[in-house]
């Protein structure tokens, strides 16, 4: 590791930085993943952009609508202890929570998580169940995508050179609807998941599924929306639900690793996507 | 290489250092320091040995970067006594809470960062919160007895 580091104090510092050195420059949030990368030689910038002192980034607070802002430089350990979060969503609580260890959680941020783009990470899948959006802002203006459209294959996003996310919204949850992030660890607690489960559910009024979205993590080269699982629910009574899981295992792309094989993956993936299920519709 | 001015109090002391941009906080503290009760482990954030204090909060010193200690107070090991040992520390003796020690620095660090937010942590938050550090000759039962010791009944 040699670089030059540099701590702008303001986003517009930040984004000149990143201008001004291009391909050669590399943001640091939390550090958790880049020191990391950095000590084994799989990223070698030339300068280090440290976003921690901009205080704009910072901060998980309710939105006026009912929905709840997460800036990019929260630590997963300060969302898993917001009141805010927890009264938006305690299976969102649940998903920081499962991350790796206090230690990392008091270390790793919201944006740094995202932008690592690891698969097997708990945030991304429950933070896409819940319908977010990232906000992003370069030299050149903002824009916000649905974090779905944020990771495109291991380890890459979609973001442009020059771009730093800002914040994640979620919008209001609709009345009645239910959340879970159920994480299947067969080895230790502070592992990444085998395969993790996010899924919120409403009921329509006559006992039918109106609306259903389940992400799936570890699974694939990023999160994994099941969505013919869900289109396979939507307009259903939850009878139908054995048979709709099913179809997870068609729509998820896991590899054979420590945490077990493909094949024990995909099976593993239908009894978790069926355990989270039958919370929601509990 | 960038070169930074690093000011932090270690254990109360004030220490002002000119460091590399790339120093980790687990080097600075064990070698500019000569603070070696923080032991390294693992070196990438999983076994706990390197546990510190960091305005209170509880992080791996190897993953640090040591210019984020700027403006800090780190606490280690050293810095837990006085003249006399904290009740934690007597619990750890008491109940067995170690072997060869090597992760003792860090149980220790771990532990007091979890009775300083829960005082009275059940079996099962201790076992929560200190999964995170990695013992091998305990097995773990003398470490979650100290912290039950210390702490009182919950």
């Amino acid at each position: 590791m040699t670089f030059d580091y540099h701590e702008p104090r303001t986003l517009a510092e930040a984004l000149a930085l990143l201008d001004r050195y291009g391909e050669d420059a590399h943001l640091m949030a939390g550090g958790t993943a880049t020191v990391l990368l950095m000590r084994q030689g799989l990223l070698r910038p030339g300068h280090v952009i440290a976003l921690r002192a901009i205080d704009e980034l910072g901060g998980i607070a309710h939105t006026p609508d009912g929905g709840l802002r997460i800036g990019a430089m929260a630590t997963h350990r300060a969302v898993e202890r917001s009141a805010d979060a927890f009264a938006y969503s305690p299976a969102l609580t649940d998903a920081f929570r499962s991350v790796a260890t206090v230690r990392i959680r008091n270390q790793a941020t919201v944006g740094g998580n995202l932008a690592h783009a690891d698969p097997a990470q708990d945030p991304p899948p429950m933070l896409s169940a819940l319908n977010a959006t990232v906000s992003v802002r370069s030299s050149r203006g903002g824009r916000s995508l649905p974090i779905e459209e944020l990771a495109v294959d291991h380890f890459t996003t979609s973001l442009a050179h020059g771009e730093i996310i800002t914040e994640v919204i979620l919008p209001p949850i609709e009345p009645g609807t239910r959340e879970t992030y159920l994480k299947f660890l067969p080895r230790t607690a502070d592992d990444y998941a085998t395969v993790s489960v996010a899924a919120t559910l409403r009921f329509a009024p006559g006992g039918t599924i109106a609306e259903t979205r389940i992400v799936l993590g570890a699974v694939g080269p990023t999160p994994i929306r099941a969505r013919r699982v869900e289109d396979a629910l939507r307009g259903q009574p939850v009878s139908r639900a054995r048979d709709a899981v099913d179809l997870v295992r068609d729509e998820i792309d896991p590899i054979d690793d420590l945490r077990g094989s493909a094949a024990y993956k995909r099976e593993m993936a239908r009894i978790w996507t069926g355990r989270a299920l039958a919370q929601v519709t509990r | 290489m960038s070169t930074h001015r690093v000011a932090f109090t270690l254990n109360g002391d004030r220490r002002e250092l000119e460091i590399a941009a790339d120093r980790l906080l687990i080097d600075v503290i064990r070698d500019d320091c000569g603070a070696t009760g923080t032991k390294l482990g693992c070196g990438v954030g999983v076994c706990g040995a390197c546990s510190v204090l960091v305005d209170g909060e509880l992080l791996s010193a190897c993953l640090l970067p040591a210019v984020f200690a700027d403006g800090r107070r780190i606490t280690t090991v050293e810095g837990l006594a006085n003249d006399e040992l904290t009740p934690l520390q007597d619990a750890f003796i008491r109940e067995g809470g170690f072997q060869c020690g090597i992760c003792t620095p860090g149980q220790l660090i771990a532990a007091t960062a979890l009775l300083a937010e829960q005082p009275r942590p059940d079996a099962e938050a201790i076992r929560s919160w200190m999964m995170g550090n990695l013992c091998r000759c305990t097995g773990y039962y003398g470490i979650v007895r100290a912290i039950q010791r210390a702490a009182g009944p919950a």
